[in-house]
């Protein structure tokens, strides 16, 4: 063995067998070194092969998956070749895995101290009257609280953000000298993803472990990483330090990726990457990326590539890698020119308090109060033609606001009014064909929401029959001319969900959403299921079809870059309460509640040079305070016992920028 | 969780009590009542009106109902139509005789099926499971008169092992039905099987590819443990419903079986009951069958509560 390094594979190559009977290729030839103490990311898009081959490093293939050729060594050791005891020993004890999803990854049946008791009892010297007292030590070491009462309880009674951290301790327990992060932070807000993420790099940095961190996210990456390996279809397209990987980087494809984050300092729109990742077999000789590149040539298509320095200490696979810097690879958009915003309200919302069933019979019979509502004293305008961004942790009442608007859930108190002062009645049931027009909702994720059993046809001819009374050839047309303008073209129209892609079928829902002529459109986290490059086309796309019908929006995401390239205002909700609100451009530049300041330090920049600042515990609270303050527990600027007692009052900061707190804020200084 | 289980058991009783009005119901329905059976041709003029007068059916429904319901309540039925037999009696032998058959199949079937689904399912695709899987298939598919008859045909008359049809009374003791109950047993025991091991190697499958059997790998969990403490806790789960529908379908007696046993079953006293328009005896039967199905699935309701964490902590403290 060449290198020092404790994982070290090469030229591995992973596949299975296709339904021709031929073998597919998942990951093509790949090498992978990580040195004692050194921290690597694996980037990629859905299907690029990066969490196959963080499963590899452990020696663990997926059901159907076989080693077509390579090695994969652990501190010296072939983990292809050894024996299933010989593997046990290692998994868990010095090579650990981190999962992605935890809440799926914690046994359901066994409670969490069984959980971590099991990978002691397998993996350390400890007699079992001090493992016990070991559990407990973990979770106090990843900063879970009442770490006692935690290790009696079951999975489900743990939020995301503690399932992860529990997760982690389950890994740390074996005393790992190299941990395997899949996604580790997927799907945690972002306050909770930045603090499980300063956790884990004080955590590697304290015990010198090894780590390889596999994320979509390069704001994540760029916060731990040391060395960065891109992976595009199965092959690894550039290797390199962090630092030039995400400030100039050298493969088009990585260029690309980079220009399509959101930035939250940034206006306007990310650029998106055009076309999708190969299938797996789908890359010939060719080098994979090649169909999608602006600098494509003959000799790009004639043979694949090899990886070669680039200049900067790192690897790509480019032949035209030393001209990246100055030559575009993507196409640079135009910002687009959008009507002048009238003081015609498209949506007013006054006095909005939801509350979800929960209370009995029994208990409103014997007068039982209700405790606070989930949502309550939610107040205001959308002008037409305008984009409201609703921010917040999970729980901070932003989707049950849009359901709410959308007819899905009865609000308990308080006026819906749509254009032309008509107000929309509570129940969806109740409100007429018109109504429901002109208020569209598009889901989260697509696979959910459109009927897999229909066709793309049948599913955009429903909004046009009902609401248009559209039919035969004119409903064909009408259909097609939808399905252009999300720029999928008239043959989509006889396929089926499953025959599209993740972002082929969130223009779908775009597009059935569109077909009713809507006034108002709500989006719930509509991005929040695609890959980065889906995700900016998508964007480019909503904004394209605001600019040409001059529709209102409103935009829930918990990712605040995304919110910020796309709104005009941002309310930012805490526990279903407004904290503030105004416009995108000064909200962002000068945030003045405490709340706004803690999500917008919490979020991580695709940068290694900037750190997030935590600034408030990621306790998660389950209903709001009685009285006063919603953010009066977790405020890292608390005036007093003021915010216990009283409502906060609202001030106005002028231009629309108002917000709820005790804090005075001076208005000069915000301008 | 107290509350919970009280407000099953009001809803089972409710059941029960709605299963009771229908059934009655419906009787009342029937063209004739209890007299013209009983009184066949003769059934007209003052004949009729004093037989109607004896045995109470002048009165209007309700009240019929109610002592009809408050005798059922205390296992009183009254007597049957021809007037010999005490309901109760007659029909505690039967049930006596049928729970004797499925519980017996049950003890044998449950485990036998538990078993092997776990084995097929852990073994998916591969020889075991290909070969528990094909018989299961084909346990289910022949129809069951089908299989007693072979069973019949090779163990009794082939092999003389044992006796091919129960000649014992309906209310001789138990331990008198053997061997004579064997057969019966094995073909229950065969069918009730094949549907409890099928869902239980799906539901192994299932478990097998989930995140968290995948995690217990990864952290080094040797093959047999993560069997039995993350996989098996979780597979056995949803187990527990289907078993509770296949045992009450046992308990409440199969005509099928029984008749080609000649078993004195409950099963076979209600097609002879129906035969004879001894509407008295069908409603008691009716009503302990639709009692069975509603326990056995209250039971079940409650041990999956009880196995499964997640119903188990459903009310308490949250984060």
């Amino acid at each position: 063995m060449s290198s020092t390094g404790i994982l070290d594979i090469r030229d591995l190559t992973v596949g299975f067998t296709g339904r021709d009977g031929r073998g597919r290729a998942v990951l093509r030839n790949v090498d992978m070194q990580v040195s004692p103490g050194e921290s690597l990311g694996l980037v990629g898009e859905s299907g690029s092969g990066k969490s196959t081959l963080a499963l590899a490093a452990m020696g663990y293939f997926k059901r159907g998956l076989r080693v077509m050729g390579g090695s994969v060594r652990f501190e010296g050791q072939d983990l292809l070749a050894l024996p299933p005891t010989a593997l046990q020993a290692i998994r868990g004890h010095a090579l650990a895995l981190i999962p992605q999803n935890s809440g799926q990854a914690l046994t359901p049946s066994m409670r969490i101290g069984a959980q971590l008791d099991e990978a002691l009892r397998l993996h350390s010297p400890l007699a079992a009257e001090r493992r016990a007292a070991r559990v407990v030590e973990l979770l106090e070491q990843v900063r879970l609280p009442e770490p006692q009462s935690m290790a009696r309880r079951y999975p489900h009674e743990l939020s995301g953000g503690q399932q992860q951290r529990a997760a982690i301790a389950m890994a740390l327990a074996g005393e790992p000298r190299a941990l395997l992060l899949d996604e580790p932070t997927t799907g945690l807000d972002v306050t909770t993803q930045a603090h499980v993420l300063e956790l884990l790099r004080d955590l590697a940095r304290e015990r010198g472990m090894a780590m390889v961190y596999v994320s979509h996210d390069l704001g994540a990456i760029a916060r731990v990483c040391d060395r960065v390996t891109v992976m595009y279809a199965g092959e690894v397209v550039q290797s390199g330090p962090v630092r030039a990987a995400l400030r100039d980087p050298a493969h088009p494809y990585a260029r690309g990726l980079l220009a399509s984050i959101p930035r939250l300092h940034d206006t306007g729109l990310p650029r998106a990457l055009d076309g999708r990742p190969p299938a797996p077999g789908e890359t010939g000789a060719a080098c994979a990326f090649a169909p999608r590149c602006m600098l494509a040539e003959p000799r790009c298509i004639a043979a694949r590539p090899a990886l070669q320095p680039d200049g900067s200490g790192g690897l790509v696979r480019c032949l035209r890698a030393d001209e990246t810097d100055v030559r575009p690879v993507i196409a640079a958009a135009a910002p687009r020119e959008r009507a002048a915003l009238t003081d015609e309200a498209a949506l007013t919302i006054d006095d909005l308090a939801i509350r979800y069933r929960q209370t009995g019979l029994v208990a409103r019979l014997m007068g039982q109060d209700p405790g606070p509502a989930t949502v309550s004293d939610v107040t205001l305008t959308l002008r037409r033609g305008e984009t409201l961004g609703l921010v917040g942790e999970s729980g901070s009442g932003k989707s049950t606001i849009l359901k709410s608007l959308a007819g899905l859930l009865a609000p308990a108190r308080g006026r819906i009014t749509v254009a032309g002062g008509v107000a929309l009645p509570g129940a969806v049931e109740t409100r007429s064909p018109d109504q429901l027009r002109r208020v569209q909702l598009i889901f989260q994720n697509p696979d959910d929401s459109l009927n897999p059993r229909h066709t793309i046809g049948d599913i955009l001819a429903q909004p046009l029959r009902l609401y248009f009374g559209l039919e035969g050839e004119a409903l064909r047309a009408r259909s097609a001319e939808l399905l252009e303008r999300v720029r999928l073209g008239a043959h989509y129209l006889d396929r089926l969900p499953s025959q599209l892609s993740g972002g082929e079928k969130q223009r779908v829902a775009i597009a059935r959403a569109f077909a009713a002529r809507p006034d108002l459109v709500l989006c719930d986290e509509v991005t929040s299921a695609l890959d980065v490059s889906v995700q900016a086309a998508v964007l480019d796309l909503l904004d394209e079809l605001r600019a040409e019908n001059g529709t209102s929006f409103v935009f829930v995401s918990h990712d605040l870059a995304v919110v910020r390239a796309l709104s005009d205002r941002v309310a930012v909700l805490y526990l279903g309460r407004l904290c503030e609100i105004g416009p995108a451009e000064a909200l962002f530049a000068n945030p003045a509640h405490p709340y706004t300041e803690v999500l917008l330090g919490a979020v991580l920049e695709p940068d290694p040079d900037t750190a997030p600042v935590l600034l408030a515990r990621d306790v998660t609270e389950g209903a709001p305070p009685a009285r006063g303050c919603p953010f009066q527990r977790r405020c890292p600027r608390k005036p007093g016992s003021i915010c216990e007692t009283d409502q906060p009052p609202v001030q106005d900061l002028g231009n629309g920028h108002v917000l709820s707190c005790h804090i005075p804020v001076q208005t000069g200084a915000l301008q | 969780m107290l509350r919970m289980l009280f407000r099953r058991l009001a809803l089972g009783g409710l059941t029960v009590f709605l299963v009771s009005v229908i059934i009655f119901a419906g009787v009342e329905m029937l063209p004739g009542d209890a007299c013209t059976a009983y009184l066949e041709r003769e059934a007209q003029g003052q004949r009729l009106e004093n037989c109607r007068r004896d045995f109470g059916l002048d009165q209007p429904a309700h009240a019929r109902y109610l002592d009809w319901a408050s005798g059922a309540i205390q296992g009183d039925f009254g007597s049957n139509v021809a007037g010999t037999r005490d309901i109760a009696t007659l029909v505690g032998d039967r049930l006596k005789n049928s729970l004797m058959l499925g519980g017996l199949s049950m003890l044998v079937g449950v485990p036998l099926a538990l078993v092997l689904g776990v084995i097929a399912g852990l073994t998916r695709d591969r020889l075991p499971d290909l070969t528990i899987s094909t018989l299961a298939i084909f346990a289910m598919t022949i129809p069951e008169f089908v299989t007693a008859t072979v069973l019949i045909l090779v163990f009794s008359i082939w092999l003389n092992w044992v006796p091919g049809i129960v000649l014992t009374g309906a209310s001789a003791p138990a331990l008198d039905y053997f061997p004579e109950i064997l057969l019966p047993m094995a073909v229950f025991t065969l069918v009730m099987c094949a549907h409890i091991l099928r869902t239980v190697r799906s539901s192994v499958i299932e478990v097998l590819g989930s995140d968290y059997v995948q995690m217990a790998t990864l952290k080094g969990v040797p093959r047999g443990q993560i069997v039995r403490r993350h996989v098996l806790p979780n597979a056995l789960l949803p187990v527990i419903n289907v078993v509770a529908l296949t045992v009450a379908w046992l308990l409440g007696g199969v005509v099928v079986i029984e008749t080609v046993f000649n078993f004195p079953g409950l099963g076979r006293l209600m097609v002879e009951s129906i035969a004879m328009r001894d509407l008295p005896t069908v409603q008691a039967i009716a009503l302990i069958v639709a009692t069975i199905y509603v326990g056995v699935n209250l039971t079940a309701d409650m041990l999956t509560m009880l196995a499964n964490p997640r119903l188990r902590t459903l009310h308490t403290r949250r984060p």
